[in-house]
């Protein structure tokens, strides 16, 4: 049974909305109806100033009416709703409709604001004739139809609309003035300097006369606009007004309604009025956090957060409120704005250009190391750039200029290489590099496609030149990134012609691997992986360089945040003994473990150990290592299987315990998590572990593999079932050995098993289609065979020096601090006091 | 033979730091991390990340860079800048009879 959803507002955000709640599958759950103030489709408000100045305008439409066919939208276009009956939920609108809901969305917008004045209206609700507002397809083609029979404008308030009308205006050859309180042009968004410049052009180039420090005071008719008074007495002839002096929040709907209302209709971080659980409210009639935006990069935002806790697909998204930051062509100049004009701290940072003559200002507020604001006029090429040090508090580069100009710094087509896929491109729509990149792999060849596919480009078209950097670099070469199969960066071969020049070559050690196929030699990034495929290319007979080793594996432990490290002794199944319990809590004593804590993967994990307590640590265990560190055989759950349970249809435990012997510490491409079931009822996870085998009667075992339940979540596929617990554990070795042969460095078997295809994995593993399972046996035992207890090494380290501390400890809030009865860090210090 | 302007400080034998690997050590109450590559000649930086303080002396390193094994930051033996945030203090180090000598 579908529930009710009512949206009241017709315009980008109401939209919006809805786009986003049925991009979440919200057509199954809903019957929407929208009402819509104006009689038409979902237009983009945006593009008004392009009608108006008579540039293309056949994208205006965001959604034609078709597109509430296709969608099952009730429409009601030119229908306002009056009033919501909360308690009934119910709303009523003007033609007397009465419809319930059980969810609302409230997206009414906001108007445009005419200030007091003489001359404005004729009675209450009828402007003089020549006097407009901006702010409607309507106000749009009333004012394009009385603008082909009159010569003059004034357009009272230069802000960012005033001056789109005043531009429009003049291409249609009138006569146009900007009439503007302040001192400076669109002082929203910028400060004397760049207001002048933009004033500049404005005057010289596009032939407006600017007039600042101006009030109106009264507006002169004969019938229709005759001019305009300013409060100074002198008076502007013209035969048309066009008041863009602000817009008010279209709020009296909550007002009526009970709901609580500030500068606008307040909301929580869900979107949700605060007042009414079952009530949304998006776009410029909402306030959030005190905020009210009017602007179109935050709806985005908004509505997609709206539609997660609507539609459940993310019931606990929360809206946080959006960073200042515009980008836009005001009157045919490309304008960039975020976060502050000017320095506000006598510190801040301040890094000006400015070029009048040829109508280019930049400049960039930086308050400790971090871009907080940013103002372009003119040139806009390091609006990217900049927006991403923005947003994300990028840090930036010594020589302040380059955040103005491209030095000999990337060219604009790396810029849009290293751009973040999340980087809002155009703000307009609401489109990320990330949109642009997933609309070229979907078969988008050409930008004008990419353009129409996310509309990416078809607001104020101010990011186009950006938009077809991007699509180029995404699909400037058609064969996919080569690097992206390579095993490590420094050596340009997948794994498997790698194993195969490794074997051809010999190269049994890291370096002698650099030295013969790393193009620019040694990579300390690539060290961890070489040292892992090395130890399963040749398992005994490797050559063990310490320094090719990641910490962890260096000194057999995990180390943490502060620098100390985590022990975690092996507990093969998850079965312990009294006697080992009495020494774990005995060590933890003696060594004064700040935490003692339960793994997930039934062992007991000792936390905050000391480097140089390493050793002593283990001794005094006297257990083996559980491998709680490595890309390698972790552990194997397991539950009470036959020998208490009254359900087992195996013996799980001990099938568990076998596993975790045998297979213990072998080193693989990423960690490998394991489970054994006794029963179907699968108390240990085995459905959702890399490797899980689940008894199902009459010593019968489903092998499971690629199953996941961390930050992903996959059920394993069935591999085989299998007769007899000996075949389970043959067949998990020879599952395990075609991963560490083939699995990609840190790719986990979730991501492995999907890719290879399980029907091709019982094709080789089960089936053994190609005979290469003898092979993987052999390679199996070999590795078994070579395994070495490493906590051995405490009593004899491998290298000089190997347990030595690196750091004086850091305490931190997370993390116990313990008594200071024994120095630092064990650090040996300088002048002679080393022992 | 220390430069103008440093103190050479002697940290003990030049065997305490194995091929390939860092140590830390203490100096003057500054914590300063000796790097030998694998060419067997000497890097020292400052001893821990400035990104959240993790011990750089047991990062990974090549010819050109040591990795933080917290969060992976990289810091450049030449001049300890690193490309995702702020760099570190480079210190000149050598080996002199048998011993290590850091300048400070």
């Amino acid at each position: 049974m579908r529930e009710d959803l009512v949206v009241v507002g017709n315009g980008m955000a109401g939209a919006r909305a809805v786009e986003e709640i049925l991009a979440r599958g919200g057509a199954e759950r809903f019957t929407i109806t929208m009402f819509g103030d104006e009689p038409y489709g979902n237009y983009n408000r945006i593009m008004l100033s392009h009608v108006l100045a008579g540039e293309e305008s056949d994208e205006i439409y965001l959604n034609p009416l078709d597109w509430y066919r296709d969608n099952d939208i009730t429409l009601h276009a030119g229908v306002r709703v009056v009033r919501i009956d909360r308690f009934a939920r119910k709303v009523f609108a003007d033609d007397g409709q009465v419809l319930g809901y059980d969810k609302l969305i409230i997206a009414t917008g906001s108007r445009t604001f005419f200030p007091p004045m003489d001359g404005m209206w004729v009675d209450d609700r009828t402007l003089t004739p020549g006097v407009f507002g901006f702010r409607t397809l309507d106000d749009t083609t009333a004012m394009l139809d009385y603008a082909q029979d009159h010569r003059s404008a004034v357009v009272i308030g230069g802000g960012l609309l005033g001056l789109e009308a005043a531009y429009g205006l003049r291409r249609h050859g009138l006569d146009v003035h900007v009439v503007q309180g302040g001192s400076v042009l669109m002082s929203q968004q910028l400060d004397e300097e760049a207001g002048a410049i933009l004033r500049r052009i404005l005057e010289d180039e596009v032939g407006i006369a600017v007039h600042t420090g101006q009030r109106p005071a009264a507006i002169r008719s004969t019938g229709s606009v005759a001019g305009v008074v300013l409060k100074d007495g002198s008076s502007i002839d013209a035969d048309m007004v066009v008041v863009t002096a602000g817009i008010r929040p279209n709020v009296g709907l909550g007002v009526v309604s009970g709901l609580t209302v500030e500068r606008a209709i307040v909301v929580d971080d869900t979107m949700r009025s605060v007042d009414d659980p079952d009530i949304f409210v998006v776009g410029e009639c909402c306030q959030h956090r005190g905020e009210v935006y009017g602007l179109v990069a935050p709806l985005w935002e908004q509505a997609a957060v709206l539609a997660d806790v609507l539609t459940g697909a993310d019931p606990k998204a929360t809206y946080h409120g959006s960073r200042n930051a515009t980008k836009l062509k005001v009157a045919g100049v490309d304008v960039a704005q975020m976060g502050l004009k000017r320095p506000e701290r006598d510190d801040d940072e301040f890094v000006r250009f400015s070029e009048p003559r040829r109508g280019v200002y930049k400049s960039v507020v930086i308050r400790d190391g971090r871009l907080v604001g940013a103002t372009l006029v003119g040139e806009t090429d390091k609006v990217a750039f900049l927006t991403q040090s923005f947003d994300r508090g990028l840090p930036l580069p010594d020589e302040r200029v380059e955040l103005l100009f491209s030095l000999a710094g990337p060219s604009e087509a790396e810029g849009a290489a290293e751009m973040d896929d999340s980087v809002q491109v155009c703000n307009c729509n609401g489109v990320s590099k990330g949109d642009l990149c997933g609309a070229v792999a979907g078969g988008c060849g050409s930008v004008a496609e990419v353009m129409a596919a996310t509309r990416a480009g078809k607001g104020c078209g101010s990011c186009k030149s950006l938009v077809a950097q991007i699509v180029e670099w995404a699909g400037g070469s058609s064969a996919p990134d080569e690097s992206a199969s390579w095993y490590v960066p420094a050596i340009p071969l997948d794994k498997p012609a790698l194993i195969e020049a490794i074997r051809a070559q010999g190269l049994r050690s890291v370096s002698s691997v650099f030295a013969a196929l790393a193009p620019s030699g040694e990579d300390a990034g690539s060290k961890m992986a070489l040292a892992s495929l090395l130890k399963v290319v040749w398992a005994g007979d490797y050559i063990d360089e310490r320094d090719a080793r990641y910490i962890n594996d260096r000194v057999h432990a995990n180390i943490q945040r502060d620098g100390t490290f985590s022990v975690v002794p092996r507990m093969s199944g998850g079965v312990t003994t009294a006697d080992e319990l009495r020494r774990i809590a005995d060590t933890a004593d003696r060594f004064e473990i700040p935490m003692i804590k339960v793994t997930g993967g039934q062992r007991i994990d000792l936390l905050g150990v000391r480097k140089e307590d390493l050793p002593a640590v283990w001794e005094s265990l006297d257990m083996p290592s559980g491998y709680a560190y490595g890309k390698s055989m972790r552990t194997v759950k397991t539950c009470v299987g036959t020998d208490f349970c009254r359900y087992g249809l195996g013996d799980s435990t001990q099938l568990g315990i076998d596993i975790e012997e045998r297979y213990k510490g072998l080193e693989s491409p990423a960690k490998l998590k394991l489970a054994v079931a006794g029963c179907p009822r699968n108390c240990s996870e085995a459905l959702v572990k890399d490797i899980g085998i689940v008894a199902v009667g009459d010593d019968r075992w489903d092998v499971l593999v690629g199953g996941a339940a961390g930050a992903s979540v996959r059920q394993g596929d069935v591999l085989a079932t299998v007769d007899g617990r000996d075949e389970a554990l043959r067949l998990t070795g020879v599952f395990m050995q075609y991963y560490r042969e083939n699995g990609r460095w840190l790719e986990r078997t979730y991501d492995f098993v999907p890719r290879v295809g399980v029907d091709e994995l019982k094709a080789l593993l089960v089936e053994d289609r190609d005979g290469i399972v003898a092979g993987l046996e052999e390679r199996m035992q070999a590795a078994v065979d070579a395994y070495r207890d490493p906590w051995l090494e405490g009593r004899e380290p491998a290298t000089e020096g190997q347990f030595h501390g690196s750091l004086p400890l850091i305490p931190l809030p997370q993390v116990p601090i313990r008594d200071g009865s024994s120095s630092p860090a064990g650090l040996p210090s300088a002048n002679g006091a080393m022992a | 033979m220390s430069s103008p302007g440093l103190t050479a400080h002697r940290l003990g034998p030049a065997s305490a730091v194995p091929v390939g690997e860092g140590r830390a050590f203490s100096v003057e109450g500054r914590q300063i991390a000796v790097f030998r590559l694998r060419d067997s000649t000497l890097r020292a930086l400052d001893a821990t990340c400035p990104h959240a303080g993790g011990p750089l002396a047991d990062g990974q390193l090549d010819a050109r860079k040591v990795v933080c094994p917290l969060h992976m930051r990289t810091y450049s033996f030449a001049d300890g800048s690193c490309p995702e945030g702020p760099g570190v203090e480079v210190h000149p180090v050598h080996e002199e009879g048998g011993e290590l000598v850091v300048e400070l």
